[in-house]
């Protein structure tokens, strides 16, 4: 019953801007438009995922952005120009933030701080790799972002393969469920037999998995990458976990709300311009957009909360 | 307790201060530690008042603070207008300014449920907007009365070194011992336990995010002023450093515990760190990824020590 109504305010949220966004501009009510409106919405929904497996096992990721942007920066240059030693690359940024988690672990330190440490160290790299916007995206990652299939948007078919896989990889399968069950309780699970440090490790490798994709997304779409390309997908990422029902603690999290999270958070973009808002207002419309969907969260919770 | 937390970050500044004067062979060791003084003071600043939000436990952070010093600075350098001699003009605003802020801040936390990352994120938006619309590109200076004290200095010492020591004091005094700061520890350490022992919880949570936006207004205030003018993005670099000076000087990000000298150690030490790797002429690159490996090997440092204890 608590599941049904984490999901209920996300959809709700989404199908309300997008009747609102219809309203204003019934032209954007065609294969076209969704692909407009929707198309950066892939690499945030990745990033979004990537955060949402962070916050499940409890912890928080300041660095994410910073990392999306190193991967865009590798995507752009090494993996263009010698995809073999790219992919290595790829791999080996993964890997790392497995450890990562497995040093947040044995050492019992705050994730917060070491992902801050850690962002300040992608972002170096990523200047170091592109200490000027350019690159170019590899041919076949373009093709994949701009491919037209028939009906549905390219954005919108990926926003749903995404949802649909995480559910599956979160909520149904064991990992998933044990990983979750270590953010509810730790313990338990380590009394359980577990081996939480690999269980860490685990979350956070796959956290870095869709940071990678995200950037590589993002690269798709952009065809080239500078060293601060995704900066703000640290705050986003956070934002679209909580708007789609997800909590900061005890393992309560859903990845399709957190995919048409990040799907209501792009809209909110495209309809503020549809607005005519005076540009000054555009970045302070979000705010208040967001406010007023965790607002109606509340009513959500104290409701379930009678009942 | 055998050594007390600040001890590291004041450690780490000493040996960073020491290795850029190495370089040099102490030439400009006293133009360093001036300019140390006068940067670090900022950072001082809005560290104190990310302490005290830190302090009040798990989940409690203040990420609108970048905001609240464009807004705040913004706000009343307009005020002022360039006029000399309305100084106090221009920190009442931002002092007004910076109480709004966290008024708003903690209405969204408190009424709206909402958890306090999201609540100052979604605010920090609304403030840039402000600061967008009123600002409207324009760069107005500092009257020269208040450009010439930020930048100016008192007994050798720069003033915006004194005026955050004074605050530092300030929130020492209030939080060892006075009974409001004996009631945000006990908050921070267990909020359930401290409201049943009758502190009134939402009132200290209340009090410290209006002080975090207050001391971000006056650090807005006072950059603005440094700085020759109010910039959209001058707080930008202060979100990260607010939180990272808390932790490099020994508080602990769990809360309940917070360390005054520890935030002022630390909020030296990043400003020499970077201008130690400046010096040495580091990229920019190569700059960030070794300031990003010194916090986490700082942290990795003071938590195996705490454990031994």
């Amino acid at each position: 019953m608590l599941a049904r109504y984490r999901i209920l305010l996300p959809v709700i949220s989404l199908a309300v801007l997008l009747c609102l966004t219809f309203w204003m501009q019934p032209r954007a009510m065609s294969y076209f438009g969704l692909n407009l409106l929707f198309n950066l919405a892939v690499p945030i929904a990745l990033a979004t995922i990537a955060q949402m497996i962070i916050i499940m096992v409890n912890d928080i990721d300041l660095s994410l952005g910073a990392f999306v942007s190193l991967v865009a920066c590798v995507t752009a240059t090494w993996l263009n120009d010698a995809p073999l030693i790219g992919v290595l690359v790829l791999m080996a940024l993964i890997l790392t933030y497995a450890a990562m988690g497995a040093v947040i672990h044995m050492l019992e330190l705050p994730a917060i701080v070491v992902t801050l440490g850690m962002s300040f160290v992608w972002g170096g790299l990523a200047l170091f790799l592109l200490p000027t916007p350019g690159g170019a995206s590899p041919a076949w990652i373009r093709t994949l972002m701009t491919i037209k299939p028939p009906f549905i948007p390219m954005a919108v078919l990926a926003a749903i393969i995404i949802a649909a896989l995480t559910h599956l990889l979160v909520i149904r399968s064991k990992l998933g469920t044990v990983l979750r069950g270590l953010g509810g309780n730790t313990r338990s699970i380590a009394r359980a037999g577990w081996n939480v440090t690999a269980l860490k490790a685990t979350a956070y490798g796959l956290s870095g998995l869709f940071g990678v994709l995200a950037g590589m997304a993002l690269v798709g779409l952009t065809t080239s990458a500078d060293a601060n390309i995704a900066l703000r997908y640290t705050l986003l990422s956070i934002a679209g976990v909580i708007l789609g029902g997800g909590e900061f603690t005890g393992g309560k999290v859903s990845p399709t709300g957190a995919v048409i999270g990040a799907l209501t958070l792009t809209l909110a973009a495209s309809f503020l311009s549809f607005l005519r808002l005076s540009p000054d207002w555009q970045i302070g419309a979000q705010g208040a957009i967001l406010i007023l969907v965790l607002t109606a969260r509340l009513l959500f919770s104290r409701k379930g909360a009678a009942t | 307790m055998t050594m007390k937390p600040w001890v590291w970050a004041w450690t780490a500044a000493a040996l960073a201060f020491a290795a850029t004067v190495l370089l040099t062979s102490g030439r400009g060791a006293g133009e360093l530690a001036y300019a140390a003084l006068s940067f670090g003071a900022f950072a001082a600043i809005v560290g104190l008042g990310q302490m005290l939000v830190i302090t009040l436990g798990p989940g409690n952070v203040d990420l609108s603070i970048p905001a609240c010093m464009t807004l705040a600075g913004t706000l009343a350098l307009k005020a002022m207008g360039t006029t000399d001699g309305t100084a106090f003009l221009g920190l009442a605003v931002a002092l007004a300014t910076g109480l709004a802020m966290g008024c708003a801040n903690f209405v969204l936390i408190w009424l709206l449920r909402l958890p306090p990352i999201i609540a100052t994120l979604a605010a920090s938006l609304i403030y840039q907007s402000l600061a967008i619309w009123s600002n409207r590109g324009l760069r107005i200076k500092p009257p020269e009365g208040l450009a010439d004290f930020s930048t100016g200095r008192f007994i050798g010492v720069p003033n915006l070194a004194w005026i955050a020591l004074g605050l530092a004091i300030l929130v020492w005094l209030l939080l060892e011992r006075t009974i409001w700061g004996r009631w945000l520890l006990a908050s921070g350490q267990n909020a359930r336990a401290a409201r049943l022992a009758g502190i009134p919880v939402q009132a200290v949570r209340a009090a410290t995010y209006l002080s975090v936006a207050v001391f971000a207004a006056l650090a807005g205030y006072l950059l603005a002023s440094f700085s020759g003018g109010a910039a959209l993005n001058m707080g930008a670099e202060y979100l990260l450093m607010s939180i990272a000076v808390v932790v490099i000087g020994g508080s602990s990000i769990a809360g309940g515990n917070s360390n005054v000298p520890g935030v002022i150690g630390a909020a030296l030490f990043m400003f020499l760190v970077v201008s130690m790797l400046n010096s040495y002429g580091a990229g920019a690159g190569i700059k960030s990824v070794l300031t990003g490996t010194i916090i986490i090997a700082i942290v990795i440092a003071a938590s195996t020590r705490r454990s031994r204890q």
